[in-house]
């Protein structure tokens, strides 16, 4: 190994120089840096401590600062998550769009359909004036709240305590709706409450991973670079992905001998019960443990039984062989990591489909050893933390809002009466708070650090219902989105660097990210905007004291730490000091785990105790809920729920007129609707414009080549982009929804992209996580392009392969500015690691 | 057993009920995507009832003629309501619906129990068994709907 630092065009070489190693040992550590151009290591003032804020891997960062400007990052080698590793979008995105010139710097109001600029006194004036007014004349129900996967921990537990303790509404929602909100219910399904079992470590120690809906080359970066060292180091995994598109991973599973099953879109849940039911043919079954540690082993059995291989071959599209080999490799590998996403999440059946992740899981008793787990992912960096704190109308600390006694903990924490905290039905989810805002039965809508005019489904009808009347609202943002445009008053917020708090990523590692610099003009943070607004609203408790007491980030964090004592998100050990150390540390962290927990279920105890558990199960097909009386009878008692449902056809499929299925994603270069890494030059020269991704099967048809206009349209909507011939399944036509009308180059047609124009409002049943994966459209071409689509070529919407001509014909991705990469000759010690616990020991 | 065929009519007859207002229900608050999709979903449902008694009807025969239980025929959703307090209102009629078809299915269990006819007593089990999974949801999607349509619907 060399400690000899390499530059790279990250860009073009998006996982950065390997490091492959061995089964059962530590990953290697390696530091990547960027800084902008003209800037040596050097000229650096200082780096100041934080982690990357641009996914959900939530890799250990410094931020670079020069003349209080953030002028690069560079991962932090001790960090548990990352090794010191940052993928493209951590590297270039971090930072410029901090000092971007079109940042939000005042207080914007709407003065005669115009928004113009002011002052905050004027701008809070006017949201309490308005928040007051509809208090007095409907009360706490007239306002909603919708946030973000990417404020503070500190921002969302100050929100959620505004929300439910000093207002009493149940309508807060954040957009982990969109992006994360079936990896809580399976969690919750299975387990009785939230919380990812597994740990990034479990890629060291297994034999087998399985990627359910996850591209995980394209959500997060690094680990799958991660995964990458395995597979290509001595004695590695093998793959196994469900995709219904050709992906880097798909490719890795054909390389390692796995498998890659590509179903239809909207049949997953076919699929899974397809996989599940093998193993009980097979008797790939641990039965002592099943009987030991699980309920509903029968039931199951039964619900999976009209799923042959040859029945699920049919539903979804797959040689049926391909079904038994991946099913043989669950089944006889000793242990599996199993990963979740999108694919998943956002498609048709989505909790059901996780939760059968689980039980393939429960099934062999694969969890909670090293190797051997599931990481149901999140898509944006703080989605678990809007969870864990109840910004997203759950109750803070995984709370069971239909359990009085939880109610009454929070309401003795708060000193509040128990009546105001909303617990009388479940919370309103963000499709229904929309809903609300567009009758105007929600009259007050706060919408923070967040851009639903392009992001949620049906995006026409959700800016109508934010530009209308009958619903006032506020948003608060860096700049000026496509949702800002709307507003009735616009709050310059500071971002990531300007101000301290903490998150939590995908694998329960909480960071803390210190405010490296000021932010620009009058921009405040999220923290001190919420402050605000209950100062000057005049919350009190029960005693007449304020309701939010706290004044800083690190007090509403002791605040935080305190109400999740005795819950499984327990962060009673943690303090920013604690977090001041080399690396970021998981949940658990309490007297008994003083440096917290690598992975939950060790002992195979599951909180699904009925005074315990976060909720009492839903039923998967509908969505209503089991009552407390029912889950008692159960008796589950610390054992996990096996639990199946039907397949049942997705609720829009393919008909003569729209003949093609319509699926969403995302690419490497961007991300969410690029308000910041459209701002990065690097990433966005990478992917500057929209595309959309067909089959040679149907282009050629259509008579459509590579780099044509097309006209995509669904029954509700249509965008026109230029098409990829690329490597979808046939059928199947995928576009990218980063794109709004947003457009930092002046390109030519950025009107009609917002690939949300075609989706449909429909959501779970038990996550309401909508799908943006299955609606049906047609392709018509409208006329030549003048060159390839502007899709990247290194990614999953790479030109299909064997089109020679095509590939050809486009120019490989690159043109990222010099980053710098360094292998440590030693590889730090990480405080959890089992590779490192267990060396010494020679169990491989 | 002229009055278990009586009950067996009554539970075709009101599976079917509750199958058209529920697609009644589901167009009529098409704007609730869920109300839509699962109110379509439950109506399935009550349809595969129907069939799954069909072999049983053939065997007793219908039996239209006998007044008693008219009087438990409730009448079809033809038409629904307007608004967040209109679906609240179509939520309780349909639950009333369901309540009558679970609580018939209740009653032919029995006896299908004391005639020992297994055929009826699987149908009337599992229908049953699903007809709680309808008022389940329903209930559900009431409680969810019932504050803001009381207190601050338009
Ligand atoms: S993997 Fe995610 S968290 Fe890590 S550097 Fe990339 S974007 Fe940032």
């Amino acid at each position: 190994m060399s400690t000899n630092s390499t530059t790279s065009d990250r860009v073009a070489k998006v996982f950065g120089e390997p490091t492959p190693h061995r089964r059962g040992t530590v990953w290697p550590a390696r530091v990547d840096q960027y800084l902008d151009e003209g800037i040596d290591e050097r000229d650096v003032d200082r780096w100041v401590q934080s982690a990357c804020l641009l996914c959900s891997n939530g890799c250990g960062a410094d931020i670079a600062v020069k003349d209080g400007r953030m002028v690069g990052i560079r991962g932090r080698a001790g960090d548990t998550v990352s090794h010191g590793r940052l993928g493209p979008k951590g590297l270039y995105g971090s930072t410029p769009w901090a000092s971007s010139p079109d940042r939000l710097t005042r207080p914007l109001v709407r003065e005669d359909g115009r928004l113009v600029e002011t002052d905050w006194d004027t701008a809070m004036g006017r949201i309490v004036e308005v928040s007051k007014r509809l208090l007095a004349e409907k009360g706490p129900l007239s306002h909603g709240f919708y946030t973000s996967g990417q404020l503070f921990l500190e921002e969302y537990y100050t929100l959620a305590v505004i929300g439910k303790a000093g207002l009493g509404t149940p309508h807060m929602d954040g957009n982990t709706r969109l992006c994360t909100a079936t990896s809580a219910a399976a969690f919750k399904e299975s387990f009785g409450a939230d919380g990812q079992p597994g740990s990034y470590t479990d890629i060291e120690h297994c034999d087998a991973i399985f990627l359910y809906g996850h591209n995980m080359p394209e959500t997060q970066t690094v680990l799958w670079t991660r995964i990458l060292d395995r597979t290509r180091g001595e004695d590695p995994p093998r793959i196994v992905c469900v995709d219904p598109r050709r992906t880097a991973v798909a490719e890795e599973a054909l390389r390692t001998g796995g498998v890659h099953l590509a179903p239809r879109v909207g049949t997953n849940l076919a699929l899974m019960n397809g996989l599940v039911r093998e193993l009980f043919v097979h008797d790939w079954i641990t039965h002592e443990w099943v009987a030991e540690h699980t309920v509903g082993v029968d039931k199951l059995r039964e619900t999976v039984e009209p799923y042959t291989p040859e029945h699920v071959a049919d539903i979804c599209g797959i040689d049926p062989d391909d079904l038994r080999s991946a099913a043989r490799i669950f089944g006889e590998s000793e242990n599996v990591l199993s990963t979740v996403l999108q694919g998943f999440y956002q498609s048709h059946q989505a909790t059901a489909s996780s939760v059968a992740v689980h039980n393939l899981h429960l099934l062999r008793g694969m969890i909670g050893r090293p190797g051997a787990g599931v990481l149901q992912m999140n898509g944006q960096p703080t989605a678990q933390n809007n969870r864990e704190c109840g910004a997203d109308g759950d109750l803070p600390g995984f709370r069971n809002w239909d359990n009085l006694d939880h109610v009454r903990q929070l309401a003795d924490a708060w000193n509040v009466d128990v009546m105001t905290i909303p617990h009388w039905a479940p919370p309103t989810h963000a499709m229904q708070i929309m809903s609300y805002a567009e009758t105007g039965s929600i009259g007050f809508l706060w919408i923070s650090a967040t851009n639903p005019a392009v992001s949620m489904p049906e995006s026409a009808r959700i800016r109508k219902i934010l530009a209308g009347d009958q619903c006032f609202t506020v948003v608060q943002d860096l700049f000026l989105t496509e949702t800002a445009e709307l507003a009735d008053v616009v709050l310059p917020a500071a971002g990531w660097g300007e101000k301290t708090g903490c998150f939590t990523n995908v694998n329960r590692v909480v960071h803390l990210s210190e405010q490296a610099v000021e932010p620009p003009g009058e921009a405040r943070s999220d923290l001190d905007i919420f402050l605000m607004y209950a100062d000057a609203m005049g919350f009190t408790d029960r005693d007449g004291a304020p309701v939010v007491p706290w004044r800083t980030p690190e007090e509403a964090f002791d605040a935080w730490a305190a109400v999740t004592a005795g819950r499984p998100v327990d962060y009673t050990g943690l303090s920013y000091a604690k977090l001041r150390g080399p690396s970021g540390i998981p949940w658990p962290v309490n007297a008994e785990h003083p440096d917290g927990t690598d992975r939950l279920y060790a002992d195979a105890i599951f909180p699904t105790d009925t005074d315990y558990c976060e909720t009492y199960g839903h039923d998967l097909i509908t969505g209503g809920t089991v009552s407390e009386q029912e889950h008692r009878a159960m008796a589950p008692a610390g054992r996990a729920y096996l639990k199946g449902a039907p397949y049942t056809p997705a609720h829009e499929t393919p008909s003569d007129e729209y003949p093609l299925l319509f699926t969403t994603g995302r690419t490497v270069f961007q991300f969410h609707t690029r308000t910041k890494t459209g701002r990065a030059r690097s990433l966005d020269q990478a992917a500057p414009d929209a595309w959309v991704e067909l089959s040679p099967a149907d282009a050629g048809p259509l008579g459509i080549s590579e780099g044509d206009w097309v006209r995509v349209e669904s029954p509700r909507g249509a965008i026109e982009v230029r098409a990829r011939i690329g490597r979808v399944m046939q059928g199947a036509v995928f576009a990218p929804f980063h794109y709004g009308h947003w457009n930092p180059d002046d390109l030519v047609d950025a009107e009609h992209r917002t690939a949300n124009e075609l989706t449909m409002t429909v959501w779970d049943p038990v996550s309401k996580q909508p799908s943006f994966k299955t609606a049906a459209c047609r392709v018509t071409r409208l006329r030549a392009g003048d060159g390839p689509a502007p899709a990247p070529t290194n990614t999953a919407s790479a030109p299909a392969s064997g089109a020679n001509d095509v590939e050809a014909r486009v120019p490989a991705t690159g043109g990222g500015s010099a980053t710098s990469s360094r292998v440590l000759a030693e590889t730090p010690g990480y405080a959890l690691d089992p590779s490192q616990i267990e060396s010494g020991r020679e169990d491989h | 057993m002229p009055h278990l065929s009586t009950y067996v009519a009554l539970a075709d007859h009101s599976e079917q009920t509750l199958a058209d207002s529920l697609r009644a229900v589901a167009e009529g608050h098409a704007r609730q995507a869920d109300v839509f999709h699962t109110c379509n979903t439950l109506a399935g449902w009550s349809d595969q009832h129907r069939q799954d008694l069909a072999p049983v009807v053939e065997r007793y025969g219908e039996q239209e003629d006998v007044d008693e239980p008219e009087r438990l025929r409730a009448d079809a959703l033809t038409s629904t309501r307007e608004g967040e307090i209109g679906l609240l209102r179509d939520l309780q009629d349909l639950h009333l619906l369901a309540t009558l078809v679970h609580s018939t299915w209740t009653v032919i269990a029995q006896g299908a129990q004391g005639l020992r006819d297994q055929q009826l007593l699987d149908v009337a089990t599992s229908s049953r068994e699903e007809t709680t999974r309808q008022l389940t949801w329903l209930t559900t999607r009431m409680k969810q709907a019932a504050p803001q349509a009381l207190i601050v619907a338009p």
